[in-house]
């Protein structure tokens, strides 16, 4: 096919700090075609944040896109003029956070910030913005959309918040959405429903997704491909299905393994050991090296890539294909 | 903002995006307060300001060995020198560089001298405040129900009530002198420090080590001083710093009002207010002067005041 | 709301009742209350006359009742000086501070607000360590001094402004307003600036903190994500954001600022409220300094009474929990 819609290569974002150069993001490179949805897998701090605000282009001070490329829709992102890069996002780009009780402005109505977002793009009348603002609340499952625009965002429920969010997102029509764990924040209950609502929703507006999680169990069901980040660096990427049925890096199995419920009741559930390093200092070679059951002094240096049906890893001793390990 | 039009400096709190936050690195064993110098150290305003302060006290200090005149012994002053400019060499055969007074006092040894009172004023004040306050913040966080309640509401009445005003009154029904003064200064003031230590001490009561140290029987007295103290002092200092400052600037303020000191205690606020009178006429460096050495005290001790505060605030922490 | 208005109402009644309790009891009861009713140079029969009408030989709360029922009544005395009634003598000064005060704080909102929020948006630019710089001095600076310096530049050397004094008045509701002319402003323009630097000293503080932490929060980085110009970001979320702060500060630093107005008013020779109780001090008028006194507090008292509400009002969380 034609280029993918996104396409990043060898992005390396820092953040230059007074204890040291922290290299949130490290080299990673990925790419996602239209319409496809790529669940961006990583513990915190493994940079998977950095990876999304990068192609946003909404990275403060003191950090920096520092090399590497981020190309969309045939443009080059990195290095873009401020202006134009500004055009892109919530129109071409979107993106949804976290927590909606922290994202969306405590003090103006979700129909004035919807407006706002909406007339950041284009010259809408009163009339025309509240019509579509009202259309893409409607579509993202809001009760009675009418009456919430001139309500305060404290005055909704987690869920409705996140959906506004969601609808903010989504008023443009964008080519991409990057999520950021939009549902880490709400009960499990909402978390399902929210998940599957915009599962449905890009797919019915042919829409790219980038799903950023530390939930292994929400990417298996979402996403079609999977990129699983450790310490700021790609240790495996691939196909959802090929990826997690037989993980080849060592602590791609050892996430799966501690997922909940692949495991039996009542037993501990296996956990990988030791913490995540510090990104000052970086052990040379395979970050996971310090913690991986499978480490010998062959991973000081930088690893292989091993790659097997679409899917590669980044690993001296990669496990074995179609290994059991993950069963 | 973008990747591209990104700035480093150096004195810039550092955000990492929240989920993402780097592990903070362990910092190489060194004493807290050689740390605190050497942080201190790189801001080079502050430590301008520093040495300006230490100056103006040693210049305080020394007036006596360091005047040309002792400017309150009439017997050293002439009519013949007064109001004269800056340079003006007097009946004496010394130069006055900062001129004379309506008095013919040299204005520089007016002002050594001035600053005496001023520093001291602005000292014991600050001190008395700092110890009345904290006690008053403490016994309210540590006795709690009715007494931190009526403590409290009287403490934050008063921080709504301008400082001014109420040293203004004071002053009016108790009479002028240095005593009164110093009474109406700390009462003025005490409240500032008795909201920090409160906001502290409250704080602290909460964390968990004072909850161990109530568990095993220790003295209440024990709880405050070992435990308590040692942990508000911080935020303490910085209010005293600021205090100490503001103290002084509401000396001068009163004493240029003439509801300050009595004219034996001749301040900086009243050398100032003394030499008001002729500034219409061009004669400015009589008032010009010793309000500079007053600027220069108070902004140098806020600038340390400052950096201190920027030091011990968490917030702003890297 | 409607609670939570009543509940404010009946705190700030509470509170008068104190203050005028601690006053009572600060000059009354402890000072000779005498001193305070008539002039030190009366007569000893006048004396005795004062201190039946007056009740000084009743017991203490009864005396307190009298004061308050006089109080309420809007009686507070003659002054020694004037000899006229002191609420009339206060109240006929009260527009030349408030004039002052006005302009002063306005001044200093709309000026300080915009360049604080700069100064938080773009903490390292050489224009916002400028803005701050000023902001310290304005903090830590004197008011009479800058007072003075304002007099030396602007009166004695360039001779473009009077030194002092009020301009002519232009009679508007049976008041008098010198902000009506231009000479009026000539003379009311030192004062003013005198007055607003450490008002705006405050404000550019306020506003740089406030924007400095917004700028820093997921709503901001979630506007930037929707595309929102940065010129909107700061114009509708910061400046919306940061307005609970600063009309709270706005409201109580009114208050402070008409009380502060002691200091530039004595040197400016301003006709106010603030000159005329320095006066007082100085020949012992006590009755105007125990008006000034009560009133100032009810001032006070009045204005947290109003920030409250306008609290409520500006900040849609607080408004639901109070209704």
């Amino acid at each position: 096919m034609t280029e993918p819609l996104l396409q990043v290569r060898d992005l390396h974002t820092h953040f230059f700090t007074r204890a040291g150069e922290v290299k949130a993001v490290n080299g990673v490179s990925f790419s996602v075609d239209r319409g496809r949805v790529l669940g961006l897998v990583g513990e915190s701090g493994s940079g998977k944040s950095v990876t999304g605000y990068s192609i946003l282009g909404l990275i403060d001070p003191p950090g920096r896109i520092v090399s590497g490329s981020i190309r969309f829709e045939g443009r080059e992102l990195v290095g873009l003029d401020p202006d134009e890069l500004r055009a892109l996002r919530g129109r071409r780009i979107a993106m949804v956070f976290q927590d909606a009780t922290a994202t969306l402005n405590p003090v103006l109505t979700v129909g004035r910030q919807m407006t706002l977002a909406i007339r950041a793009h284009e010259r809408a009348s009163d009339r025309a913005a509240r019509d579509l603002a009202l259309d893409v609340l409607k579509k993202v499952g809001i009760p009675d959309p009418a009456s919430r625009l001139n309500t305060y965002p404290h005055e909704l429920s987690g869920g409705m918040r996140q959906r506004v969010a969601i609808a903010v997102a989504l008023l443009h029509r964008p080519a991409l959405i990057v999520a950021d764990e939009p549902t880490t924040a709400l009960d499990v209950s909402v978390q399902a429903q929210i998940i599957f609502e915009m599962r449905d929703l890009v797919r019915s507006l042919g829409t790219a997704m980038i799903w950023i999680t530390h939930d292994l169990a929400t990417v298996s069901s979402l996403a079609d491909d999977v990129l699983v980040m450790y310490a700021g660096r790609m240790v495996e990427a691939g196909p959802t299905r090929v990826t997690l049925r037989a993980p080849r890096h060592p602590y791609t199995a050892g996430l799966l393994a501690s997922v909940p419920s692949r495991n039996p009741k009542g037993v501990d559930l296996p956990q990988i050991p030791g913490s995540t390093p510090s990104l000052l200092r970086l052990p040379p070679g395979c970050p996971f090296q310090p913690r991986c059951p499978r480490a010998t002094p062959v991973c000081r240096e930088d690893p292989p890539r091993v790659v097997d049906s679409g899917r590669e890893a980044l690993c001296h001793h990669p496990l074995p294909p179609a290994s059991q390990a993950a069963a | 903002m973008t990747p591209t039009d990104t700035t480093l400096t150096s004195q810039d709190p550092v955000t990492l995006p929240a989920p993402e936050a780097a592990p903070a690195p362990v910092p190489p064993p060194v004493s807290p307060l050689r740390a605190f110098w050497a942080e201190y150290r790189e801001s080079w305003i502050a430590v301008i300001a520093l040495a300006v302060v230490v100056l103006v006290v040693l210049a305080a200090l020394l007036a006596p060995w360091i005047t040309p005149q002792d400017p309150y012994d009439i017997a050293n002053l002439s009519l013949m020198d007064a109001r004269r400019p800056p340079g003006y060499v007097g009946a004496e055969g010394y130069t006055h560089w900062l001129g004379t007074d309506a008095n013919g006092r040299d204005l520089l040894s007016a002002i050594l001298y001035g600053l005496r009172i001023s520093l001291q004023m602005g000292l014991v004040a600050g001190l008395v405040a700092l110890s009345v306050g904290t006690t008053l913040g403490l016994v309210a966080a540590h006795s709690g129900g009715r007494i931190e309640t009526a403590i409290m509401r009287i403490v934050d009445l008063q921080l709504s009530f301008p400082a001014i005003l109420l040293a203004l009154v004071l002053v009016a029904m108790l009479g002028q002198g240095k005593g009164q003064l110093i009474a109406a200064l700390v009462a003025a003031q005490y409240a500032y420090f008795a909201r920090t230590a409160y906001g502290a001490a409250a704080a602290e009561r909460r964390k968990d080590y004072v909850e161990a140290a109530h568990s095993v029987p220790l003295s209440a007295r024990r709880i405050v001083f070992r435990h308590i103290l040692p942990n508000i002092m911080p935020p303490l200092i910085v209010v005293a710093t600021v205090q100490i400052a503001n103290s002084i600037a509401l000396e001068a303020t009163l004493s240029f009002l003439g509801l300050g000191l009595p004219v034996t205690e001749p301040s900086l606020g009243m050398l100032i207010s003394n030499g008001f009178q002729y500034m219409m006429s061009g004669r400015y460096w009589i008032s010009i002067y010793p309000g500079i050495a007053l600027i220069i005290l108070i902004v140098a001790i806020n600038l340390v005041g400052d950096q201190i505060r920027d030091q011990l605030n968490p917030r702003l922490k890297r | 709301m409607l609670g939570f208005i009543i509940q404010r109402l009946l705190q700030a009644g509470l509170v008068m009742l104190v203050m005028s309790a601690l006053v009572f009891v600060g000059v009354f009861a402890i000072g000779n209350p005498i001193d305070v009713i008539i002039s030190p140079d009366a007569t000893q029969d006048i004396r005795a006359r004062a201190i039946a009408a007056y009740g000084l030989d009743r017991p203490i709360w009864e005396q307190y009742a009298g004061f308050l029922g006089r109080l309420l009544q809007g009686d507070l005395g003659r002054s020694f000086v004037f000899n006229m009634n002191v609420t009339d003598l206060i109240f006929s000064r009260l527009p030349a501070t408030l004039e002052l005060t006005l302009v002063a704080v306005l001044g200093a909102t709309f000026i300080g607000v915009p360049l604080g929020i700069y100064a938080g948006y773009r903490p390292d630019s050489p224009v916002s360590k400028g803005i701050m710089a000023v902001s310290v001095l304005g903090f830590s600076v004197p008011t009479f001094w800058i007072g003075l310096l304002l007099i030396l530049t602007f009166a004695v050397w360039l001779g473009w402004l009077p030194a002092g004094s009020r301009g002519p008045t232009v009679e508007v509701f049976g008041v008098g307003w010198s902000f009506l002319t231009p000479e009026g402003w000539k003379h009311l323009l030192l004062p003013a600036l005198n007055l607003s630097l450490f008002k705006f000293a405050m404000m550019v503080r306020l506003s740089r903190a406030g924007t400095r932490e917004i700028m820093l929060t997921d709503t901001v980085r979630f506007a930037r994500a929707a595309g929102l110009s940065e010129w909107t970001i700061l114009r509708h979320h910061v400046l919306k954001l940061i307005s609970i702060p600063i009309v709270t500060v706005f409201g109580l630093e009114f208050g402070s600022t008409l009380a502060f107005a002691v200091v530039t008013e004595t040197i400016f020779s301003w006709p106010g409220v603030g000159k005329l109780i320095i006066d007082s001090i100085n020949s012992l008028d006590r009755p105007v300094m125990v008006a000034y006194l009560i009133l100032v507090a009810a001032l006070f008292v009045t204005i947290n009474l109003l920030v409250d509400l306008t609290y409520a009002l500006l900040d849609p969380r607080l408004r639901r929990k109070g209704a």
